[in-house]
């Protein structure tokens, strides 16, 4: 197997316990980065990130150069760093804020300057506490060493960066509604168009907003090249990716692979990743890009860990998270409990996504624990389809956001996948591995 | 006459003057009033209202959408059990239901003592280390029955009170340094530097990596 | 490079092509080419936010055609669209199942049933069936949240119009969403309950029974409703209302979207007081405000009683001819009157009684010549005036949908506010410049204003001055809204500031908003010594004003007065006079109401009220619209008319005005002035007098948007979906001809600070004592307690806290008064409410102020 030719890039500081300090920092050419890109006029910075085609990390995977050079025209006012990881099994953002928070605070000034920007908000999710005690320590001991403040490291550039904490609202990582939070409101979804906050964002002015580990990579561009970057991975898949391989594995863990080189088999089942499924069992299936996806058969494990790849085929690489279920697993009560989630998670905005996810999670919760009937399958695919018509991938929507089409997601690929089981549940009364 | 305490309301005055627009601070200051109450109350309420120029009504709709924010009192503890995909998976629902009874308390709801309130969460986004357990937003890695109540018993006894505040305290790290420059001169800076990238883009200079604008000393270590 | 400015772009919708403005919502221009497309909570008058997703509609674009919100989206030329496919059908249905699902379908019970666009969508559209076998939502239900209004969680369908209408329209937020995805409510803070004075808008416009109103609740169903359209005269803006009743009970007022007045809201004083026309009947007490006059009066040994038409009316000449001359005879009031009465009035008093001592105004308005000179503007012209001026009071609590208007255009369209502040007002926080004008220092202010000369010791800044005037500039494109800021300043400074302005601004317009239902039509017909029916001025007339009649009422020379209205009490500052006028008087009191003036009243004479009567009434702008009767009035209340010409008969004259219609007739042969063709063309949205205006043709009527009013059976309206020809208000002007420059004004000085007094500024209140609010049970316990506002820093200086007793030193003696402090209040001024009484029931109000001088200085001392 590959899977470990590849540099790690954003996970490089993995075997030092004190990782997320600027002394290791410093110690393993911390802020090199930085510096050099000071030297460089900010657009070839910017060219530079943009020859990486390092695609966005945050779920969308749109590519990070091309949302900033969309800007250009303008000038952007904020850039935003989306912090809040809510989607459910997806903990590779926890991961870099707690154990290497200066390779953000690295990557969100190199941002800056490239963009121009001077202040900078770093939003993370409210929940993680020490993550936020980590970032602000982080930040103080970079003002202190210069590299953030007045006159960067003795460069004309100055820059401010502000910790903003969620307060827990999966919505919120939406980045639209993420500026809501940021403005101080509910965080409610905007309406588009406006399609990007790059056109009108924070306060009404144009806004980058990127993710925690799109920005981690940045340090590592700027030292080896986008040339570099772009040489690892395939096709639009570039560099190296965090994977957060959860559920029936024997080592669930966060994992950095060069993308496209390797596949979710070696990703679940090498023994230095994964690990494998427990003795004795067999796979079942495997979310591959976070609950809001489409999930994948035991069929399409050789599948490539690219985002194309992945698309082509009906699903996407999402946010990284792979969710693996084994046989011994229901995939009612799984599906159950992720329209649960969706269901408190709705913003409550648009008709379809509030009703529409507490109906589907109440007939879930029927089906699971006794109650379900037959007709509740179609009744299930029908309310899935009018919230997203068609149950298509990407999906069409009848709501503002896409967090209402993630819902049928789910319900859609289980009864699709796993038919018999829900009349199994049905004919039992309930959940038969109970 | 503010109903924070004095430490509290400097800390609020700090956060508001971070933001271009008051408002922004809304969600760091109602952290700040639910550190201060350990939830929040109606004076609380009020007086984020009064510091981000609005209604009463409006923050407490606004902090209603988040879960983190308690309008009702908690105990010192809120513990919370995910029970979201991964942790269903590895016995979060189990786990939940054995923290129900050995805190002695009902999912939702505050024990006897006022000491915990159980809650079930979703995906705490530590899930390699399922089923995930937070203590006031402090992730306590335990994971199984035993553990979990050896964890209870330290917290009773006051051996994680270094780890684990009480309820309502976020961030304990006090933000430290700041821009320091007045806001026109940053303006006027970046007009200048866009000023100076427009120029440089309508001359059609190519933009090659490593095209060096030397804006920086060489390092001196 | 040139841009071609495009006015016009087409689209297609369903296959028709449509023309459409740049910017123009998909919704609408669908709806103008016949596709009228689902909503509910998209509402013209505010902005879309595309929630209920209820208006999706096929759009092609380069990804083939996608579902997008109709109310959302703006036309963009060449756009195709499809509104009937059966990708549309299936997801409007199940938008509506979505919106069933949680919804308790409780409609037999519900006061919306029969008019809900919830129900009546689903009768159109809905399956019959559900699907639906949960066991739905529960909450509470219904709970109070203000004195007005009950909320009903269950039918809330989360639409958000209640919560954008209090945030982004009335910029109250009492109410706003609370919770998140299906547990999401409309929830106000238990500390500060829904007691906005616009809430009742809400009510209005909820698509679903969620918000209904405590006074209504199970008053009526909607298919017993009758209903007209008419113009609400409890304040000056005018606002058009539909009128409904359930046989001859009034049971509900709605707004009107009228275009150039109100667009469609009220403030809750207009809309509830209707059950202070009706509802009290059981009262028959004559001085209390609660009785509605059924019959006539005369005081025969001290008490009043009832006698027959006759009898009052012969009672009423003999203390008209026992006064000896006709000079000895006067008339005050008549902002209550329509114009047709005030006219009727008018000739009354002045060609049979040959008196010229008749004024509507209560020494609380302004110069009426000044008034008639002044180059006028619409509100219209005010809220699309990128500056507008205000020298006014707090306009939310005197007129408070004119300051919705205003406020849109601050807060939506970022227009310019300077603000002459004498008091806090519910403007201050939008406005770009706010100069700070004590009493006495208006036409000093207005002067620096002109000239760019600040008087000492101002708080004005040189600064702000400069940057005002620069943004005023010759006062071209501006409009002057003005009015009494501060009922303790003398009349006479105002007017003087009033004419600096007009002469130093010579671009400028006037709104100028006096207060009092249709005052502007009683002056308009010559009720004001010096004016004339038709706007027409007699500069040299002499006759006495109010507050000169009530001085020689007291000296015994005017020894019988009219007192036309019931409001004269809570209006002349000055108590303590106007009780000793009226005592020493003969008083004729023309009313539909009871209330205190009548224990001075010889002979009462019963009115009809609004809603009642027929006419034409003129608003603060000038716009003359019909207003028309829906229920009878009780026992033989006569109208205005009716009373005045029978009244002469009486005397031995015939004015000639037998009917209203007749009567508006002689107005409009003799004046031009607009009231037969108002009346007869049910020119819904009026005429504005002294203006040519372009008139804009009523929209349809959305049920939707103004549920409740068409889907009752309509009388003169919902039937208007056209143009409605409107006269050219141009031709039928009068006007007259002086400019303000001419107008000679009484000038008045000032006395000087005195360094240890505070000056008073004595503000209106919405909710006052007035005979409207007592006499609503719905409204009268919602007037607020009378407390004096200070700015902290004098409250310091006094050493006193907030909250606590101060004792006042006023001209009228010395009493005890709580006090509270506001950081806009002026240093060195203190607040006080005019109209609401202490806890003993006492107007301390009206005994602090000082009526010999200009401005009343008060001592303030810690009791
Ligand atoms: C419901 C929903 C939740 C999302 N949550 C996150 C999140 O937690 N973190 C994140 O970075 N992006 C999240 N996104 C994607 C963001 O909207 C946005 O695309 C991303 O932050 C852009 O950053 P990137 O270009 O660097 O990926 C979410 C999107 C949706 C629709
Ligand atoms: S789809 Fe759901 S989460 Fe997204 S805006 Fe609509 S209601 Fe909110
Ligand atoms: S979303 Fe368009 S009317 Fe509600």
């Amino acid at each position: 197997m590959s899977v470990l030719n590849a540099p790690p890039i954003v996970s490089s500081r993995r075997d030092y316990v004190d990782s997320f300090t600027l002394a290791r920092y410093l110690d393993t050419g911390g802020y090199s980065a930085l510096r050099k890109a000071l030297t460089m006029y900010p657009e070839v910075v910017a060219a530079e990130v943009d020859a990486a085609s390092l695609l966005g990390r945050g779920g969308a995977g749109f590519p990070a150069g091309r949302k900033w050079s969309m800007l250009r025209r303008s000038a952007i006012s904020y850039l935003v760093v989306n912090g809040d990881e809510s989607e459910p099994a997806t903990f590779k953002d926890h991961y870099l804020v707690e154990r290497d928070p200066h390779q953000l605070v690295e990557g969100v000034v190199i941002a800056a300057y490239a963009l121009q920007v001077s202040q900078v908000f770093i939003f993370l999710r409210g929940e993680f506490a020490l993550g936020l005690e980590r970032v602000q320590q982080a930040l103080n001991e970079a003002y202190a060493h210069g590299a953030i403040g007045s006159k960067i490291f003795g460069s004309d550039f100055s820059i401010d960066v502000v910790l903003h904490p969620g307060a827990g609202a999966y919505i919120c990582g939406e980045e639209t509604s993420l500026l809501e939070a940021l403005e101080g409101k509910r965080g409610f979804p905007r309406i588009k168009p406006p399609f990007f906050p790059a056109v009108t964002g924070l306060y009404g002015e144009p806004t980058v907003v990127n993710n925690v580990e799109t920005m981690s990579n940045l340090p590592w561009i700027i030292n080896h090249g986008g040339a570099a970057f772009a040489a690892l991975g395939a096709g639009r898949s570039t560099g190296t990716r965090l994977f957060a391989l959860a559920g029936d594995v024997q080592n669930p863990n966060v994992f950095e692979l060069e993308m496209v080189k390797n596949t979710f088999r070696d990703l679940i089942f090498d023994p230095a990743l994964g690990g494998g499924l427990t003795p004795g069992r067999t796979l079942k299936a495997f979310i591959p890009g976070g609950v809001s996806a489409p999930w994948f058969g035991p069929d399409l494990l050789d599948t490539p860990l690219g985002q194309d790849e992945v698309g082509n085929l009906g699903s996407m690489l999402g946010s990284g998270s792979v969710v693996v279920l084994d046989d011994a697993s229901c995939v009612v009560r799984a599906t159950w409990r992720i329209t649960k989630f969706f269901s408190r998670e709705s913003c409550g905005q648009c008709t379809p996504c509030r009703e529409g996810s507490g109906w589907i999670e109440r007939i879930m919760y029927r089906l699971e624990h006794g109650g379900g009937r037959l007709e509740d399958l179609d009744l299930l695919l029908d309310l899935c389809d009018n919230i997203a018509p068609g149950l298509t991938w990407p999906p069409q929507q009848t709501t503002i956001c896409v967090l209402g089409p993630s819902i049928p997601s789910s319900v859609h690929s289980a009864i699709s996948m796993f038919r018999d089981d829900f009349v199994a549940h049905v004919n039992h009364g309930g959940c038969p591995h109970d | 006459m503010s109903h924070f305490r004095s430490d509290i309301r400097q800390r609020a005055e700090e956060l508001i003057a971070l933001y271009p627009r008051k408002r922004s601070a809304m969600l760091p200051l109602l952290h700040l009033a639910q550190e201060n109450d350990g939830y929040l109350s109606e004076e609380g309420i009020a007086e984020v209202a009064t510091l981000t120029d609005t209604t009463a009504a409006d923050v407490r709709g606004t902090a209603s959408f988040y879960d983190m924010f308690h309008l009702e009192p908690v105990g010192t503890y809120v513990v919370g059990v995910c029970t979201n995909i991964a942790c269903l998976l590895a016995g979060g629902e189990e786990l939940l239901e054995h923290a129900s009874a050995t805190l002695g308390c009902a999912v939702g709801s505050t024990s006897d003592d006022g000491l915990f309130t159980l809650e079930e969460t979703e995906c705490l986004a530590d899930c390699n280390l399922a089923p995930c357990v937070q203590v006031n937003h402090r992730y306590v890695r335990t994971t199984t029955p035993d553990a979990f109540d050896a964890m209870v018993r330290d917290l009773r006894d006051g051996r994680l009170d270094h780890e684990v505040p009480r309820h309502g305290t976020l961030i304990r790290v006090k933000r430290q340094g700041g821009l320091r420059v007045a806001k026109e001169d940053l303006a006027r800076e970046r007009a200048s530097a866009l000023a100076a990238r427009t120029a440089r883009a309508e001359t059609a200079a190519p933009v090659v990596a490593q095209a060096g604008a030397p804006a920086v000393p060489p390092e001196t270590k | 490079m040139t841009e071609v400015i495009r006015t016009k772009v087409t689209i297609t919708v369903d296959g028709r092509s449509v023309e459409a403005s740049p910017g123009e919502l998909l919704i609408e221009a669908a709806e103008r080419a016949g596709s009228y497309v689902p909503r509910f909570c998209y509402h013209p008058r505010m902005e879309a936010v595309g929630m209920c997703r209820m208006c999706l509609v096929e759009v092609d674009g380069p990804r083939g055609a996608t579902l997008q919100p109709a109310c959302y989206l703006k036309v963009s030329d060449g756009m195709s669209v499809t509104t009937d496919s059966e990708k549309v059908k299936k997801a409007q249905d199940g938008v509506l199942e979505f919106l069933l699902a949680n919804h308790p379908l409780d409609c037999p019970v519900c006061d919306k049933g029969g008019e809900c666009p919830l129900q009546d969508q689903t009768l159109a559209h809905g399956s019959g069936e559900t699907r639906f076998v949960e066991e739905k939502r529960h909450f509470v239900k219904p709970v109070s949240i203000g004195e007005l209004v009950l909320l009903d969680r269950e039918r809330c369908i989360q639409c958000a119009r209640c919560t954008r209408f209090a945030a982004d329209v009335a910029g109250d937020v009492e109410i706003a969403f609370a919770g998140r995805g299906d547990l999401i409510e409309v929830a106000t803070s238990p500390s500060a309950p829904f007691d906005s004075v616009f809430s009742g808008n809400t009510v209005q416009i909820c698509p679903v029974g969620a918000l209904t109103a405590k006074p209504y609740r199970f008053s009526a169903r909607p298919w017993d409703l009758e209903q007209v359209e008419s113009t609400c005269t409890t304040c000056a803006v005018g606002c058009r209302v539909a009128v409904q009743s359930s046989g001859n009970r009034l049971t509900r007022v709605l707004g009107v979207d009228s275009e150039p007045v109100n667009h469609g809201w009220l403030c809750d004083k207009g809309r509830f007081t209707l059950d202070s026309i009706d509802a009290n009947e059981a009262s028959s007490d004559p001085l209390s405000a609660a009785t509605r006059l059924t019959e006539p009066l005369v005081r025969v040994e001290g008490e009043l009683r009832p006698v027959s038409w006759g009898v009052a009316l012969t009672a009423a000449v003999q203390l008209l001819r026992d006064a000896g001359d006709a000079d000895a005879v006067g008339a005050m009031g008549g902002a209550s009157l329509t114009n047709e009465g005030a006219y009727a009035w008018e000739r009354f008093l002045r060609t049979v009684v040959g008196t010229e001592n008749i004024d509507a105004q209560f020494g609380d308005g302004l110069d009426p010549v000044l008034l008639q000179s002044l180059p006028l503007a619409t509100i219209d012209d005010a809220a699309n005036a990128p500056v507008v001026l205000t020298m006014t009071g707090d306009l939310r609590e005197e007129l408070p949908v004119l300051f919705l208007r205003l406020r849109e255009s601050f807060v939506r369209h970022h227009r310019t506010l300077v603000e002459l502040s004498s008091a806090p007002s519910a403007l201050h926080s939008l406005a770009a410049h706010s100069l700070s004008v004590r009493p006495g220092e208006t036409p000093a202010i207005a002067r620096a204003l002109v000239s760019g000369n600040l008087p000492v010791g101002t708080l004005v800044a040189e600064t702000e001055l400069h940057d005002v005037r620069g943004a005023l500039g010759d006062g071209t494109g501006v409009v002057i809204v003005v009015g009494r800021a501060n009922l303790a300043e003398d009349q006479r400074l105002v007017d003087e500031a009033i004419q600096v302005l007009a002469q130093g601004l010579p671009g400028a317009r006037f709104l100028v908003v006096l207060r009092r239902s249709n005052v502007r039509g009683a002056l308009d017909m010559g009720l004001s010594p010096r004016l004339r029916p038709g706007r027409g001025v007699e500069p040299s007339a002499s006759g006495r004003d109010t507050t000169a009649q009530l001085a020689a009422m007291v000296a015994g020379t005017q020894r019988a007065t009219v007192v036309l209205g019931g409001c004269l009490l809570g209006n002349v500052v000055n108590q303590d006079l106007a009780c000793s006028a009226l005592e020493t008087s003969s008083v004729i009191a023309v009313t539909g109401h009871g209330g205190p003036s009548l224990a001075y009243a010889d002979v009462v004479l019963p009115a009809q009220v609004q809603y009642e009567r027929t006419g034409t009434v003129t608003n603060l702008e000038g716009r003359v619209t019909a207003v028309a009767p829906k229920i009878g009035a009780p026992g033989s209340a006569w109208s205005d008319v009716a009373i005045a010409s029978e009244l002469a008969l009486t005397w031995g004259q015939d004015l000639g005005l037998d009917s209203i219609e007749l009567c508006a007739k002689v107005i409009e042969d003799t004046t031009g002035y607009a009231a037969l063709s108002v009346l007869q063309d049910q020119a819904f949205d009026g005429v504005v007098m002294g203006l040519s205006v372009t008139p804009v043709a009523r929209h349809a009527m959305d049920p939707m948007a103004f549920p409740g009013i068409r889907s009752t059976r309509t009388v003169g309206l919902g039937e208007s979906t056209g143009a409605t020809s409107l006269l050219d208000a141009g031709t039928t002007t009068t006007t007259t001809g002086s400019t303000p420059t001419d107008v000679a004004l009484a000038r008045v000085d000032v006395p000087l600070a005195d360094a240890y007094a505070f000056r008073l500024v004595l503000v209106r209140r919405l909710y006052d004592r007035g005979v409207a609010m007592q006499g609503s049970p719905a409204l009268s316990g919602l007037v607020g307690a009378t407390r004096l506002l200070v700015h902290p820093s004098d409250l310091d200086r006094l050493g006193l806290a907030s909250g606590a007793r101060v004792l006042v030193r006023a001209p009228g003696g010395d009493f005890g008064i709580d006090i509270d402090t506001d950081e806009t209040v002026l240093r060195g001024t203190c607040v006080a409410p005019w109209g609401t009484l202490d806890a003993n029931g006492d107007n301390v109000v009206a005994m602090m102020v000082d009526p010999s001088s200009p401005v009343t200085q008060l001592r303030l001392e810690t009791p």
